[in-house]
């Protein structure tokens, strides 16, 4: 097809078989047919991803008696608008709530935990990576890798162990630990693709000027790679806060450290506990993911396919 | 002049010689703390895995087990004898392959729908992402609450408007007969609607990463094909797909190693009930309800060598194709 472009105007008209009005025609009612698609391919993504949030949100407000006379409904009425879910499942057991409020607060220990030590190993390694020639710095992603093959819960079983051994399972500092370990390989990879974009000839003028290695990585290029390590963060944060089988494994018979994602697991299974609470529990722990997602939409996708665009 | 000059030469050589070295031992120093931490909760408890397979272990003694217990083949022969070890695994292929072909699909024809510029873009970009980004325990939960056939919005509706006859148990039916025009097809309607969980929860990774390599390609092949009276069907066959076909295989080995490792999601949605149960959670079941730490352990080994099996014929497909290009 491309190839007509250089052929000569008179070569052009003289194929028959080419039937320019016919292959006009096919063309016209595709683009047609793919215009309109389009739309209805963009309007069916977009029910499919957000009814389900939006069906969260709606019986998170809802009192479980109105959902079971009236399944269908796809609205809240004023009259039955209510609050009283959130507050059942935020308040202590102790007072008759399901305890989510607590869970909030180890998650988020949890959560922040690992975003600071993950930053706090994962920068200076992968700052080596990017700029340091040590041995076996082309070896390390491979071996990275290929941790990746076996299944998170074969691991479970050794750690299982030896945290029992340490005193460290059944805590939130053996949680951080494990999330820390799962969430660097990915940190390094996604500060190494920033900290090589940053200009060698301003850490070289940084190194001439006396810094150093470690304050050059201090005051140019941590400064320079800044919203790197916020995105960076970012997705930490989001793998620890909804990752669920470590907790289960490490948490499951100490109720009063479970993260809100093991506590709704745990609750969904028992018949005591009304959907329409648990929906609310839902919409406790999605939440936060999703401001901090659509506050920082851009900076965190950007982070994740940096290496993408080159094919 | 010349020796001066050569006398130069080598100190500096010398000079840029021990800066290096410094670099290199700095960096070595630097990535200790990651390489410490990767070894002590990654490396060191998969090969103490890969030893347990080998050798006879409960869950109850494991508080004082040591390393030197004596070898067996014990645990492998059980589990690749156990009908339930096969079975499992071709529900694993199935799944595996049903969610990685589907989810690379949608994020492909979702990737393509919002490539041109519209108002709203951004939003819809952001929207078509949530379901990845959301907790999986939240997500299955409302999926679960969604397909609950006393109240749940999809039996409803489907009863009411679609003239289904009685609700459907969408995660706890194992086998159903969909009737198209008066034929009666046998599905496995559990492991598909597992299957359609993970085309919706993960197509938004795809669509991402190809929404990234559609944004970064040069439009001129395709006004040239415009031009020279291309569809818009030609055009992405023989012109934007092509150029698509390199991220699309990283995507699907990604996409290989984690559904076949896949854990929560069929946990949460069915408990690896209604012939849903994939390796991973026989693995979970195995350890918590056998108590069986060797099997466990013998079933992963496996199962990863599997995994690298599938890898390197995928790999080598790969690169026979590469050399034919």
């Amino acid at each position: 097809m491309t190839t007509q472009i250089v052929t000569p105007p008179s070569e052009v008209a003289a194929p028959p078989q080419q039937r320019p009005p016919a292959a006009g025609g096919r063309h016209r009612i595709q683009s047609r047919v793919f215009g309109i698609g389009r739309w209805v391919v963009i309007a069916g993504f977009l029910i499919a991803t957000l009814v389900p949030f939006y069906y969260m949100l709606l019986l998170s407000v809802k009192p479980i008696e109105s959902l079971l006379r009236d399944p269908a409904s796809l609205i809240v009425k004023p009259s039955e608008f209510t609050l009283q879910t959130y507050v059942d499942v935020l308040s202590p057991v102790a007072s008759g709530g399901q305890g989510f409020g607590r869970f909030l607060l180890n998650s988020a220990v949890v959560a922040l935990g690992s975003v600071a030590l993950a930053l706090l190993i994962g920068i200076p390694g992968a700052y080596a990576i990017a700029r340091l020639p040590f041995i076996g710095r082309r070896q390390v992603s491979g071996i990275f890798l290929a941790a990746y093959l076996f299944p998170a819960i074969l691991m479970a079983i050794p750690l299982f162990v030896g945290f029992t051994r340490l005193g460290l399972r059944g805590s939130l500092v053996g949680l951080i630990v494990v999330y820390t370990a799962q969430t660097v390989p990915v940190a390094i990879y996604m500060l190494r693709n920033y900290f090589e974009t940053v200009p060698e000839s301003i850490e070289e003028a940084g190194l001439v000027d006396g810094l150093g290695r470690i304050g050059v990585l201090r005051q140019i290029s941590l400064k320079l790679a800044m919203p790197s390590i916020m995105s960076t963060g970012l997705f930490v944060f989001m793998i620890a806060w909804n990752e669920f089988l470590f907790a289960l494994l490490f948490l499951v018979d100490r109720p009063g450290r479970w993260t809100v994602s093991l506590g709704l697991s745990q609750l969904s299974g028992s018949v005591e506990v009304p959907t329409t609470v648990l929906m609310a529990g839902s919409v406790v722990l999605t939440l936060p993911i999703i401001i901090i997602f659509f506050a920082t939409e851009r900076l965190l996708t950007g982070g994740l396919t940096a290496g993408a665009e080159k094919g | 002049m010349a020796v001066a000059e050569s006398e130069k030469t080598s100190t500096d050589t010398r000079k840029r010689r021990t800066i290096t070295q410094r670099d290199a031992r700095l960096g070595l120093w630097l990535m200790s703390p990651t390489l410490l931490v990767v070894l002590v909760i990654v490396i060191f408890p998969l090969l103490w895995s890969i030893l347990l397979s080998f050798q006879r272990m409960r869950l109850i003694q494991i508080g004082r087990a040591d390393f030197f217990e004596p070898l067996t083949l014990a645990n492998y022969q059980r589990v690749l004898g156990s009908s339930a070890f096969w079975s499992s695994l071709g529900t694993t292929f199935i799944y595996t392959f049903g969610s990685v072909v589907l989810a690379i699909s949608l994020g492909l024809l979702a990737a393509m729908a919002v490539r041109q510029p519209f108002r709203g873009r951004t939003f819809v970009r952001a929207a078509y992402l949530l379901p990845y980004v959301a907790p999986v325990v939240a997500v299955t939960f409302i999926w679960k609450t969604m397909l609950n056939p006393q109240f749940g919005i999809v039996n409803v509706i489907g009863q009411s408007l679609l003239g289904w006859d009685e609700p459907i148990a969408f995660l706890s039916q194992e086998r159903g007969t969909w009737e198209v025009l008066g034929l009666e097809i046998p599905v496995r309607t559990a492991l598909l609607t597992t299957i359609a969980f993970e085309g919706w929860r993960y197509f938004p990774f795809a669509f991402l990463f190809l929404m990234a390599r559609l944004g970064a390609m040069s439009g001129e092949p395709e006004e040239a094909a415009l031009v020279d009276g291309a569809t818009p069907w030609q055009s992405f066959r023989f012109i934007v797909l092509p150029q698509l076909m390199p991220i699309i295989g990283v995507l699907a080995v990604l996409r290989t190693i984690w559904t076949f490792n896949e854990f929560d999601d069929i946990f949460l949605l069915t408990g690896g009930a209604a012939g849903t149960n994939v390796a991973s959670v026989q693995i979970y079941n195995y350890l918590t309800v056998q108590r069986n730490v060797g099997a466990a352990a013998a079933q992963s080994v496996i199962m990863a060598l599997v995994l690298v099996a599938m890898l390197s014929v995928y790999l080598l497909i790969l690169r026979r194709r590469g050399e034919r290009v």
